[in-house]
């Protein structure tokens, strides 16, 4: 599998990663594959029904693929630790540029898709290239509605499940409310929420809020009940009051649960933020994708869901961050 | 530091029943009448169902009498506190927090963490788990698991430390090791020590004085002073009498039981 070139082998040389200069033949993979695609778009001719004039931005692309996947090539031979890795995301990368290229042949080349609804790569990439800023601002004003939204539900609902999950009296009057008004999907209140709020910015926010607040209220006030007894008594054998057995005790003991209903709340807020910006709020990604897909800019609605799918990762990565932050006592990997 | 001399117990007329779910009530502790020196070392012992646990639980202050007095240094108890530690079976340690901050809870919810920052590390000296300090508990075995409750107990300097079985899920080398420290800590210290235990050989070895408790109804047989020179030897001719005697109470309360059963 791979070669030896060199040996470069000294102990000092191990512990800092750098042990000898080795070659794993994957680690070619997504360059061949960024080679491929760029020969085909280059050498075999559009589909002579194509009459729109040609772009660069698709070949830009891909030349920018080929250095970047070739620079991740050449420092895998000195690298242990990059090369393993790159050698095991290859096939994933290689595989997706090949997917890129078939669908630049199905749509340029071709042409077997329709055109309007189906644009050829170099049309999308041509929308980040004219667009950027104002596709940019669109996202701005939806991470601002979102984070103000998302903020509130998921406050309200960890200090509502806290409450309902610790006192009976908070549970015998607020676990119905729960009970009836947590399952209505939120979008469902789109008709109400839009007459009672003076913008559709706050009726927005309010409707992302409920859906963050439902699942988070849900899984703390049962992830606080789940607390096993012998901790409160321990805690108050060692002097602790009540205030700390609700944050000292049981919050933490409740975590992961409470962390289970933040990441379905996070789901829900992706859903109604959309549904809002695609039903009244000006501005803002969703409200972007659904105005040009009345325009028939296809292109465009491609760029926006491609920034829609990155941002959204980005936060669920987040998010996962922060849990493993604050879960790190759950894991049995830790050293120390 | 807890003065010495502090930590007496004087139980009068005890009681404590439970109602079932069926309805029934069940006597738990019936009329025990105990009075507990400061600075003693004292087992429980008996069957399960003798009420050893729920008398720990009643001075612990995680449940109340129904009726007689119960009372710490003459003063009656209404409730849990830090001058009355306590370690389970099972050590408990806030999985959450390292085996540090497990050991300062006590210090930091009663606000005195910034000044007695040093006995924290003290304490883990004392039970040695020097090095252990970032670990979390999933991280520690049975027995540094079970010292790091005993030092999380110790660092509020309780007047009387309730160790409900606290060696029982140990391998028999740790326990022994365990009891050994725990006796140290006890001379070094004078905490009054009350333990409900299982084992007979354990109760001897540590105790000043053996209670012996039987079931049905739950109450105190016959309480033993063990008048062995310390440090003991666990065969020497009178640990191995006051052994047969022990057993003979509880077997004999075991047999009575049985015919109880039979009627």
């Amino acid at each position: 599998m791979s070669v030896v070139v060199k040996s470069v082998g000294q102990t000092e040389a191990a512990n800092q990663g750098i042990t000898r200069i080795r070659f794993d033949f994957r680690t070619l993979v997504p360059t061949i594959s960024a080679v491929f695609a760029l020969l085909v778009h280059l050498l075999v001719p559009n589909s002579p029904r194509y009459t729109l004039k040609p772009l660069p931005y698709f070949t830009i692309t891909l030349v920018a693929v080929i250095v970047i996947t070739l620079a991740l090539t050449v420092l895998s031979l000195f690298f242990r630790r990059l090369r393993e890795k790159y050698a095991f995301k290859s096939w994933f990368i290689g595989a997706f540029l090949l997917l890129l290229n078939l669908l630049n042949i199905a749509t340029i080349k071709l042409m077997i898709l329709p055109v309007i609804y189906f644009p050829n790569p170099d049309r999308i990439l041509k929308v980040f290239a004219d667009d950027w800023a104002f596709i940019l601002k669109c996202l701005g004003y939806s991470l601002r509605l979102l984070a103000t939204g998302y903020i509130i539900g998921a406050l309200v609902g960890m200090t509502t499940g806290i409450l309902v999950g610790w006192s009976k009296k908070w549970s015998y009057w607020v676990n119905p409310l729960i009970k009836i008004i947590g399952p209505i999907p939120s979008t469902a209140w789109v008709p109400i929420a839009l007459v009672s709020f003076p913008t559709t910015f706050t009726a927005s926010a309010f409707l992302i809020a409920l859906a963050v607040w439902f699942p988070t209220t849900v899984l703390t006030s049962s992830g606080i009940s789940n607390v096993q007894n012998s901790y409160f008594e321990v805690s108050s054998t060692l002097g602790a009051k009540s205030i700390h057995k609700i944050l000292k005790v049981a919050l933490p003991a409740a975590a992961p649960s409470i962390f289970v209903g933040i990441f379905n709340g996070t789901g829900a807020s992706f859903i109604t933020l959309m549904t809002a910006e695609m039903m009244g709020v000006k501005y803002g990604i969703g409200w972007y994708i659904n105005w040009q897909k009345d325009m028939l800019s296809y292109a465009n609605v491609y760029a926006g869901l491609i920034v829609i799918a990155v941002t959204f990762s980005l936060i669920i990565t987040l998010l996962f961050k922060v849990r493993d932050r604050i879960l790190v006592w759950q894991k049995g990997v830790i050293k120390w | 530091m807890v003065e010495r001399g502090t930590g007496s117990i004087r139980a009068e007329n005890l009681r404590k029943q439970f109602t079932r779910p069926d309805g029934e009530t069940v006597v738990a502790l019936n009329d025990v009448n105990v009075t507990i020196k400061a600075g003693e070392f004292i087992s429980l012992i008996g069957p399960s169902g003798c009420g050893k646990s729920t008398f720990l639980r009643l001075v612990a202050g995680l449940a109340r009498p129904d009726g007689g007095s119960l009372l710490l240094d003459d003063a009656p108890i209404t409730g849990p506190g830090y001058d009355r530690g306590l370690v389970f079976q099972d050590p408990t340690l806030f999985p959450w927090l390292t085996i540090y901050d497990n050991i300062a809870f006590g210090l930091k919810v009663r606000n005195t963490y910034h000044d007695k920052k040093r006995e924290v590390q003290e304490f883990i000296r004392l039970v040695g788990l020097e090095g252990f300090e970032k670990a979390y508990p999933h991280q520690l075995s049975g027995g540094m698991a079970q010292r790091a409750a005993l030092a999380r107990a110790l660092v509020n300097h309780p007047k009387v430390l309730l160790l409900d079985e606290p060696f029982g899920a140990l391998d028999a080398f740790t326990r022994m090791n365990m009891q050994d420290e725990l006796l140290k800590i006890w001379e070094e210290r004078g905490t009054t020590m009350i333990m409900v235990t299982h084992d007979v050989d354990e109760a001897i070895y540590l105790s000043d004085r053996i209670i012996v408790m039987t079931p049905r109804p739950a109450k105190i047989e016959s309480i033993i002073n063990v008048e062995i020179g310390r440090p003991r030897s666990r065969d020497l001719p009178d640990f191995l009498r006051l052994r047969a005697k022990i057993l003979q109470i509880l077997d004999f309360a075991g047999k009575r039981e049985e015919i109880q059963y039979y009627l």
